[in-house]
């Protein structure tokens, strides 16, 4: 349908309009701003870190970094570990019992958390969780659980069923069962859903936007989007921010990127 | 006693099962389920039932009311709300119909160019990975940050779209993008576009890559040529790949909260407030019942799009 030359230009246009953005990002976060607006696309003339020691340090992005590590890090685990004990337990369980759990847990996928928000909040005030990095990881815990039990456990659903029977016969216990043979069979899933929930928590504004109130506790996204304000044309600044924000999931992509496409895409097809 | 004990050996892709051939045909084997089963998936049912379930009926409960989320007492003030909002609030009705503007748009435009990406790298040669590599890649950056990027892009006085028409001496198509409210949504579009098109692209490869090859040499035989196989072979086959497409890209721009707050600040313009931002600033003003019936709403719309949708891609010619 489409002539070879015709099918180079596409794609050479297309591969610009993605690198060239990219590019002014990264050599613009190294330049000032008079440098970047006379010249965009030109290579920084030094590679002073002036704008990185004032993102982290004056503009103190260098604990909301943290936060954000702290709160991906225990959210992220925490999700899996629950998503596949359920997925687990569908996958062994029968029939109706089975169905039910799965349904129960998976229905949750069609509430956006935008139409949530209002009573969320109002329930984590009653329980003193605004404002706090715990709340936050409860927040990314629940609005991603339906679709990690979905990934997970359809995962686990295809996993033989002799293998879990041959261990009860041997008399092992269910929880065995589950660290032993399904944990490591869903490894793949299990890596996949992983890298699908870090790039969700990582990159969540809602919450932190609903709940956070001191700037101690902001997280990255949160802390860039309150930039928007304060230097509206400060886009060397705004870069250097952009860079920091995107620094673990970039380097994450290019060393799992397969785990990234089969993670974000499950989502996707699922969601 | 198992056949099973050996693991697949051959290395699979994430998130593809095991293989369940063996399964076949095998009785199901009448052991007792272990009742300690059911413990398992307590936690989650426990937090989706107290976090999520809980919360939402409180929406509709909230939404028949005036509270401001704060005093003790409110009043039941029935449907007021949901007349309120599609009656007398312009700021609703405009962030409903940009809304739904936004995710026509970006349906139509991601849907068709996600495919034509698709199309042009479903062959795995090397070039073809490292361009599926490159083109997927903004879909794990922050909404904040493709946000800037773009900010940037479209900066009327110093950003590089303007910057690129006047090196190629179309300054005549100049324009101040985010700064025109007529055309403001439409520039968001392309941003959203740019940002998740290549993910669309990849749940495009993987349905174009699982048509059988034989189909098209059959058709090149009796001389369709590219444009009727594409009618009568990729097309209906890749129908699955495109309902996902479309519902996912659905909701993705029912939701683009956080690209439209990072481009257009918060509270964003009128010309570009969606239901979403319009929902954010009702509950920041303090109007809980009212914000919680806009939610209510909401949800409603993407359930009706996405309703409408199913019912749209039905006519559609499907595969056998």
């Amino acid at each position: 349908m489409l002539s070879s030359i015709t099918r180079r230009g596409i794609l050479a246009i297309y591969a610009v309009i993605i690198i060239v953005p990219l590019t002014v990002v990264g050599f613009g976060s190294f330049k000032s701003t008079q440098e970047l607006f006379a010249g965009p696309f030109s290579l920084p003339q030094s590679l002073s870190p002036g704008n990185y020691a004032e993102v982290i340090g004056g503009q103190d992005l260098g604990s909301s970094f943290m936060n954000s590590v702290i709160v991906t890090a225990i959210s992220v685990p925490l999700t899996l570990f629950l998503a596949s004990l359920a997925g687990y337990a569908v996958s062994r369980l029968k029939g109706f019992m089975s169905w039910a759990i799965f349904g129960f847990l998976v229905l949750g996928m069609a509430i956006p958390a935008q139409a949530n928000m209002v009573p969320l909040y109002v329930l984590f005030g009653r329980l003193g969780l605004l404002d706090s990095l715990a709340g936050l990881v409860l927040a990314n815990l629940v609005s991603t659980l339906p679709i990690a039990v979905f990934i997970l456990g359809g995962f686990m659903r295809t996993l033989p069923k002799e293998l879990y029977e041959a261990s009860s016969i041997d008399g092992t216990g269910p929880w065995r069962t589950y660290v032993s043979i399904a944990l490591p069979l869903s490894a793949p899933s299990i890596a996949a859903a992983a890298i699908f929930l870090f790039v969700i928590h990582w990159n969540e504004l809602l919450y932190p936007l609903l709940f956070i109130q001191s700037p101690g506790n902001r997280t990255l996204p949160l802390a860039l989007l309150s930039f928007q304000g304060e230097f509206q044309t400060d886009y060397p600044l705004l870069f250097a921010g952009v860079i920091l924000a995107s620094l673990p999931v970039v380097v994450a992509y290019v060393f799992l990127q397969r785990y990234f496409v089969a993670g974000i895409t499950a989502g996707a097809s699922k969601g | 006693m198992s056949t099973h004990t050996g693991l697949p050996a051959k290395r699979k892709a994430p998130g593809s099962p095991p293989d369940v051939n063996a399964n076949k045909g095998r009785r199901r084997s009448p052991t007792r389920v272990n009742p300690a089963l059911y413990l398992f998936p307590l936690p989650a049912v426990a937090v989706i039932a107290f976090f999520l379930v809980m919360p939402t009926l409180q929406a509709f409960q909230y939404a028949l009311t005036d509270w401001n989320g704060f005093s003790a007492a409110f009043n039941y003030v029935g449907v007021d709300n949901f007349v309120r909002a599609f009656t007398n609030d312009s700021l609703f009705t405009n962030a409903l119909m940009n809304n739904l503007k936004f995710v026509l748009l970006v349906v139509i435009a991601q849907t068709f160019f996600s495919l034509i990406l698709a199309l042009l790298l479903t062959k795995n040669s090397r070039g073809s990975v490292l361009l599926r590599a490159l083109f997927f890649f903004p879909t794990i950056l922050s909404s904040v940050s493709v946000a800037f990027i773009w900010k940037f892009i479209y900066d009327p006085n110093f950003g590089l779209a303007n910057a690129v028409l006047g090196g190629v001496g179309l300054e005549a198509l100049q324009s101040s993008y985010l700064g025109n409210d007529a055309q403001a949504l439409y520039w968001v579009a392309v941003t959203q576009v740019w940002f998740h098109a290549g993910q669309m692209m990849v749940v495009y490869i993987a349905g174009l890559q699982a048509i059988p090859r034989e189909l098209y040499e059959a058709a090149e035989m009796d001389g369709a040529n590219k444009w009727q196989q594409f009618k009568s072979i990729t097309w209906p086959f890749v129908a699955p790949a495109t309902s996902i497409v479309v519902a996912y890209t659905t909701v993705q721009s029912f939701k683009a909260f956080d690209l439209i707050l990072g481009i257009a600040g918060n509270p964003p313009k009128q010309s570009l407030d969606i239901l979403s931002t319009r929902i954010y600033s009702t509950f920041a003003n303090s109007e809980f019942g009212y914000a919680a019936a806009q939610s209510i709403i909401f949800m409603a719309m993407i359930a009706l799009v996405t309703w409408l949708q199913r019912r749209l891609l039905r006519l559609t010619p499907k595969g056998e």
